[in-house]
């Protein structure tokens, strides 16, 4: 169970948000709303301890996660705005090489499904990444999801860049983890395509 | 799930950074060339007297060195930066200051090895032999993967920051200065005949100091980069 206390987030002089007591439960995603500044990216990275609260905390299972450190991150999984993908190394580099750091330690069969599963046909999974389109980036960072053994996951954006085939295969990948008692959250501009029961909304508004 | 070893995840990182370079020959290419460089264009304006070539072989070619790894500190952390790994790699279950230390090993076999390979062959350019020649590859070997450190340090406070490159420069200069006293110290005291071991054992010092000190500093530079 992922929960934040208070939480109130300052960047420079301009306060983003305050005192924001979410809670949420294995079975279900978080989608923070909001419009272009309103603090989404920042509550994200103060989830994730990228980022810290100018006031209040985030607890995972009770527990501060700045005290958790290493532990916290072990449970999850974050893909931000940015891809985190090298593009010298080929689709299927990158996620051997990303998987092996965070644990998941995928055969190079999964790998190729994960690949797949993202609707990436076998002949690009050689390729260096940087003759992909920036889509094919983001399904690349995504096919992260497929590999991913983690409970907590934290998507920014996922959508982005992404097609309405794409869109429907990550949402599916979302309902599955959802379904298998794993819990999300995610930033989006988009409308989650999932049951009113699994989906719970943060409006932030800047 | 299980997590991975602290050595597994180190030599995860220092694998990819290694196939990153591989993949990248030119950037790796670019410093060392300009090593060779440097070191050649002072035999050409001082003249090729052997005697005055000697005298001034130590402290150009460490020079020199500096120089090339000063050079190659934008890799480090800037590309990671850049593309979003490196904010992956602080959500890494295991201590950011060792992972950094995988990176900055990497750094080092990738821009401060071959300066160290490449020195015998420059050092006979001026005229060094025998023990002097040792002495250089031997000071380059311990003081190389110190300037990586401390390099290190002022590339991740540097990280995001427009003009970076002399920014980076200017920190770390005058925190190169021991070393590049005791290296240089150490080949020009061989060639006096007096020993360079003193020199040795200072340069042995600033290592270990750097290799407990830099990843921590440089660990705490790259969070408060990422904020």
């Amino acid at each position: 169970m992922l929960q934040t206390v208070s939480l109130s987030c300052r960047r420079g002089d301009r306060r983003l948000f305050s005192n924001v007591n979410v809670m949420v439960q294995p079975g279900t995603v978080l989608a923070v709303v909001g419009e272009n500044g309103s603090g989404k990216t920042s509550f994200l990275r103060m989830l994730c301890n990228l980022l810290a609260p100018e006031e209040g905390a985030v607890l995972w299972h009770g527990v501060d996660i700045r005290r958790l450190k290493e532990q916290y991150c072990a449970q999850l999984t974050y893909i931000g705005h940015l891809n985190g993908i090298k593009d010298d190394l080929t689709a299927t580099e990158n996620l051997l090489l990303t998987a092996a750091l965070t644990g998941d330690r995928p055969s190079d069969a999964s790998v190729r499904d994960a690949l797949e599963a993202v609707g990436l046909k076998h002949r690009i999974h050689h390729l260096p990444t940087r003759v992909l389109s920036q889509g094919q980036k983001r399904r690349v960072a995504l096919a992260r999801l497929w590999l991913s053994t983690h409970p907590l996951w934290l998507l920014d954006e996922p959508f982005t860049s992404l097609d309405q085939a794409a869109t429907a295969l990550v949402t599916e990948r979302l309902r599955s983890h959802l379904q298998g008692g794993g819990l999300a959250v995610v930033v989006t501009h988009h409308e989650v395509a999932l049951p009113s029961e699994m989906v719970q909304r943060l409006r932030l508004d800047g | 799930m299980s997590q991975p070893g602290l050595w597994e995840t180190l030599r995860g990182i220092i694998w990819r950074d290694l196939l990153l370079a591989i993949r990248r020959r030119s950037d790796v290419a670019i410093s060392v060339l300009f090593l060779v460089i440097v070191a050649s264009l002072f035999p050409l304006g001082v003249g090729p007297e052997p005697a005055v070539l000697r005298t001034i072989a130590a402290g150009v070619l460490w020079v020199a060195a500096l120089l090339a790894c000063l050079l190659s500190l934008g890799r480090v952390f800037t590309a990671d930066y850049l593309d979003g790994v490196l904010e992956q790699m602080l959500l890494i279950a295991q201590p950011l200051p060792v992972l950094v230390a995988g990176k900055v090993f990497a750094h080092w076999v990738v821009s401060g090895l071959p300066v160290v390979l490449l020195s015998p062959l420059l050092g006979l350019q001026f005229g060094l032999e025998g023990e002097a020649l040792g002495m250089l590859v031997l000071s380059l070997l311990l003081g190389t993967p110190t300037l990586s450190m401390i390099g290190s340090i002022g590339a991740a406070l540097v990280l995001g920051v427009r003009g970076s490159g002399l920014l980076v420069a200017l920190l770390v200069l005058p925190l190169y200065v021991p070393v590049l006293i005791f290296g240089a110290g150490a080949v020009t005291s061989s060639m006096a005949g007096i020993g360079g071991e003193a020199n040795l054992s200072l340069l042995g010092a600033c290592l270990v100091l750097s290799v407990f000190f830099a990843p921590w500093a440089t660990a705490s530079a790259l969070r408060i980069a990422l904020e």
